[in-house]
């Protein structure tokens, strides 16, 4: 009840779509799929995957510094665990109306220009962000492929120094998968990060 | 053989040294490691504001010298703050006789301060305090300001001896106002 409330607080901020789900995603729920347009121009499901053991899900875009800070990091876990079943998906959640840099046709430069090694869709009528619960870019979903569903096991950040990836003491985001992988608890399941609020 | 091979070198590094130099004139784009030690040389010149990790700053959260604070989180690339502050300037320029002070706490990041932030606030003329978090282990520190707190931007802490109230939210001028006097009746 709490965490909805701060949530309802958090959605307020920002100026984005009526008919919000503001429930967001807590750990243990099951994650919705979606059907979102590729920068190469294929639409892409989590089900396309079908060796998948799970998914990052990351909401990132390419105006936002944060964002910008963690593109080197994301491509890193994208070829760390893409191979162990657990590729990237990065969504863009925001409306290109609000920030130009993030049109689908500055998504494809970007990813190009980074050699983004993950799918980079568009969240075209922001209506799988707010299922989803992001508040902020980047903010990542770790989900695992079970018999209910695609269940969502880390909520957060990506690791906890934003500024400098060689002074990072905490990988929050590996340490979650490697724990995922070899089916052992995951220790800190949600963290919290400055991010750049989605419009 | 080795002449050529020297050559591409040659080549490659002058064509690098010109990305990075694109890659630093550009305010969007930062934080690439190489970038870090100019930040950290940044840091030494004398940036107008002070910059504070989070332990030299929490002080700041927690006067108790009677007047109300109000606390106000934001970042020079975050445009529902920019759109803000003029409301927090607004307060603090009417509310300084009635024991109300306005804090900004800056969240941009080392390269910006010098080429975003001091342009910036200096362009608006601005008044009230402002003050710079630089202190990337923030999910530690993000609940120590308040345990509602996701992380979104703007975000406004206002207190004073008897009160306490955060808002992960943005402000008009009413709304802000009407918050404010909560704490001074």
């Amino acid at each position: 009840m709490f965490g909805l409330f701060v949530l309802v607080l958090s959605l307020g901020a920002f100026t984005v779509s009526s008919n919000l789900d503001v429930d967001g995603y807590g750990i243990g729920d099951v994650a919705t799929d979606f059907s979102l347009k590729n920068i190469d121009g294929n639409m892409v499901s989590l089900s396309d995957f079908k060796e998948a053991k799970g998914y990052l899900v990351i909401f990132t875009c390419n105006t936002c510094p944060y964002s910008v800070a963690y593109e080197d990091r994301i491509n890193a876990l994208d070829a760390k665990y893409k191979p162990q079943g657990i590729p990237v998906i990065a969504i863009n959640p925001n409306n290109p109306a609000a920030k130009p840099g993030d049109s689908f046709e500055k998504m494809k430069a970007r990813a190009a220009e980074k050699n983004f090694s993950f799918p980079y869709l568009f969240d075209k009528g922001q209506t799988i962000y707010p299922q989803y619960g992001a508040t902020r870019t980047p903010h990542v979903f770790l989900l695992e492929k079970t018999d209910r569903g695609n269940m969502v096991k880390y909520i957060g950040a990506i690791d906890d120094n934003y500024r400098d990836a060689s002074q990072v003491e905490e990988k929050f985001v590996e340490n979650a998968v490697d724990a995922l992988l070899a089916g052992k608890e995951i220790k800190t399941k949600t963290t919290k990060a400055i991010g750049c609020g989605i419009r | 053989m080795k002449n050529l091979v020297l050559m591409i070198v040659l080549v490659l590094s002058i064509a690098l040294g010109c990305g990075n130099k694109t890659e630093k004139g550009s305010a969007e784009n930062l934080s690439e490691p190489q970038d870090y030690a100019l930040v950290q040389t940044n840091k030494n010149e004398d940036v107008k504001f002070p910059v504070y990790d989070f332990e030299e700053f929490e002080p700041l959260l927690h006067k108790d010298d009677g007047k109300t604070y109000i606390i106000n989180f934001w970042a020079t690339w975050c445009k529902p703050c920019i759109v803000e502050l003029p409301y927090f300037e607004r307060i603090n320029a009417e509310q300084k006789d009635n024991n109300v002070e306005v804090l900004l706490v800056s969240l941009d990041m080392p390269n910006m301060w010098k080429s975003r932030l001091e342009p910036f606030v200096e362009k608006k003329g601005m008044k009230s305090k402002v003050v710079i978090l630089d202190d990337p282990k923030q999910n530690e520190w993000i609940p120590k300001v308040s345990e509602e707190w996701g992380g979104g931007i703007p975000a406004t802490l206002i207190y004073n001896k008897e009160k306490r109230n955060f808002y992960e939210k943005g402000f008009t001028y009413e709304e802000l106002n009407q918050e404010l006097d909560k704490f001074l009746n």
